[in-house]
């Protein structure tokens, strides 16, 4: 029987964006600590590990995020592991976060300019006292406005994780479209939310760059 | 005791030599002035008495520590050493205030009292109390340069580096840093400053070293040297105004 778009699933789909919203907290948690502890690899003095983290990065942003969830569902389930199709979603998408995040902060730390490195060294602050005090406070602010860019990609690219059954925002249109077969209301309505969550980050990361070219501390 | 002694130091990046067997000391209280053609070594000098540059052979001892092609005890000797540089490098993400009680507060372990008692004090002493609390953005460039000689002296180093400080600054600028220096000069402090302000050089620095090719090519009381150059080197470089 066919079914009609109404008021019960509109509600249907606005309560599976709480999964895509799940996900992108998941993956920015979990890749964010990846992403960090990356980054920091890869502006080590440790060259193996540099190489390593380098390495690493190919990998993840030379693959499409596709074949890290199948990897990590599939894969691992070949592997013996076999892993709800949420936890693999999370892992897959923390990855590609942690990818992306931890180049984006490389970027920041190196770009904090030399001299800061000199000056606090000069004072005899530690290395570890160099990064807490000086140069990743600089480089948050030069990083803030391309993360928060990048959680719009992040929040877009959850959708891919329906592929292997997680129901979440695109999955659950595709569900209801099947039982409708009013694919233009469905994903109007899909599309509507997914910008409505994306749209307040946009302007958030356009504020924030502004702001920073306002360049004042504070 | 010398309080900086430097025995045949040789430096190199790659296959340039830079400094090809330095040798100097320097006594307590003393001024010194190292004046040089651009590339002779002078910065690269500085930077090695506080181990920012590592050196591939020879020994400096400064205030008591020992810095050989080892680079072991780095952060006591800089805990002693202070060094300015021409580009004023304040902490942009810090106000003023925090930019100088960092060090003392991290490095010396010190409250953040003590630490803001020496950041008043330190800006006292270079004329900017008033800018405890400003954005380094928000000073000019001889005022950046002043808070930066304050940053160091928060340390309470027994040795001052200064690697032209002046440089950088517009002319009508430098007059105030140079009189900050001048007033650190007659405190007693220990200070090597390299410099092309030579009348200053002159006027403050007992003495003066003047580096040719990365060696000490001829040093002597300032105004001995300034007035009666005896080698060839130096009278040219004198005469052919400052670079
Ligand atoms: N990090 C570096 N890597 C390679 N070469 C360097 C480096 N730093 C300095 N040099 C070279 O070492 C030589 C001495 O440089 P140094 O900066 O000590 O000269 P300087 O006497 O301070 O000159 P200036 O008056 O221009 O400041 C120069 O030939 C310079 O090009
Ligand atoms: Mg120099």
């Amino acid at each position: 029987m066919i079914r009609q778009f109404g008021i019960d699933e509109f509600i249907f789909i606005l309560l599976s964006a709480r999964w895509t919203l799940v996900l992108t907290l998941i993956a920015l948690s979990l890749g964010g600590v990846f992403g960090f502890v990356i980054a920091l690899t890869r502006v080590s003095r440790f060259a193996p590990l540099r190489l390593l983290a380098g390495a690493w990065i190919g990998l993840v942003q030379g693959v499409p995020v596709l074949m890290l969830l199948f990897l990590s569902y599939f894969g691992l389930a070949l592997a013996g592991l076999d892993l709800p199709p949420m936890i693999a979603a999370g892992i897959s998408l923390s990855l590609y976060a942690g990818g992306f995040l931890g180049e984006i902060w490389r970027g920041a730390i190196q770009s904090v300019p030399h001299p800061q490195w000199e000056a606090s060294a000069a004072l005899a602050l530690t290395r570890a006292q160099q990064y807490r005090y000086v140069i990743l406070p600089q480089a948050v602010r030069i990083a803030t406005p391309p993360t928060v860019g990048f959680v719009v990609q992040l929040v877009k690219n959850t959708a891919i994780v329906s592929i292997i059954g997680v129901v979440e925002l695109a999955r659950a249109g595709n569900l209801i479209n099947n039982a409708t077969f009013q694919p233009f209301k469905v994903f109007a309505v899909v599309a509507l939310i997914y910008f409505c969550i994306c749209w307040p980050i946009s302007l958030l990361a356009r504020r924030l760059e502004r702001g920073m070219h306002a360049g004042r501390p504070g | 005791m010398p309080v900086v002694q430097v025995d045949q130091v040789h430096k190199r990046y790659g296959p340039l030599e830079v400094l090809k067997g330095v040798s100097m000391a320097v006594e307590r209280g003393e001024v010194v002035a190292i004046i040089g053609r651009s590339g002779s070594g002078k910065s690269t000098l500085l930077r090695c008495l506080n181990g920012l540059e590592p050196i591939q052979s020879g020994r400096i001892e400064v205030a008591g520590h020992v810095l050989d092609a080892s680079g072991r005890g780095l952060r006591a000797l800089r805990k002693d050493v202070g060094i300015v540089f021409q580009s004023y490098n304040l902490f942009p993400h810090l106000r003023v205030a925090e930019n100088i009680m960092l060090a003392p507060r991290v490095a010396l372990g010190l409250s953040k009292r003590d630490a803001r008692a020496r950041a008043e004090a330190t800006l006292a002493q270079v004329g900017l109390a008033e800018k405890i609390e400003a954005w380094p953005d928000n000073l000019s460039g001889g005022q950046q340069q002043r808070v930066a000689i304050a940053r160091s002296l928060a340390m309470q180093p027994k040795v001052m580096l200064f690697d032209e400080v002046t440089s950088a600054l517009d002319p009508e600028l430098t007059g105030e840093v140079l009189a900050t220096l001048e007033a650190l000069a007659r405190d007693g402090m220990t200070m090597l400053l390299v410099t092309h302000e030579m009348a200053f050089a002159r006027r403050v620095a007992h003495r003066t070293i003047f580096m040719h090719q990365g060696l000490l090519h001829e040093e002597g009381p300032s105004e001995a040297l300034f007035g009666a150059p005896r080698t060839l080197e130096l009278r040219q470089f004198l005469a052919g105004g400052l670079k």
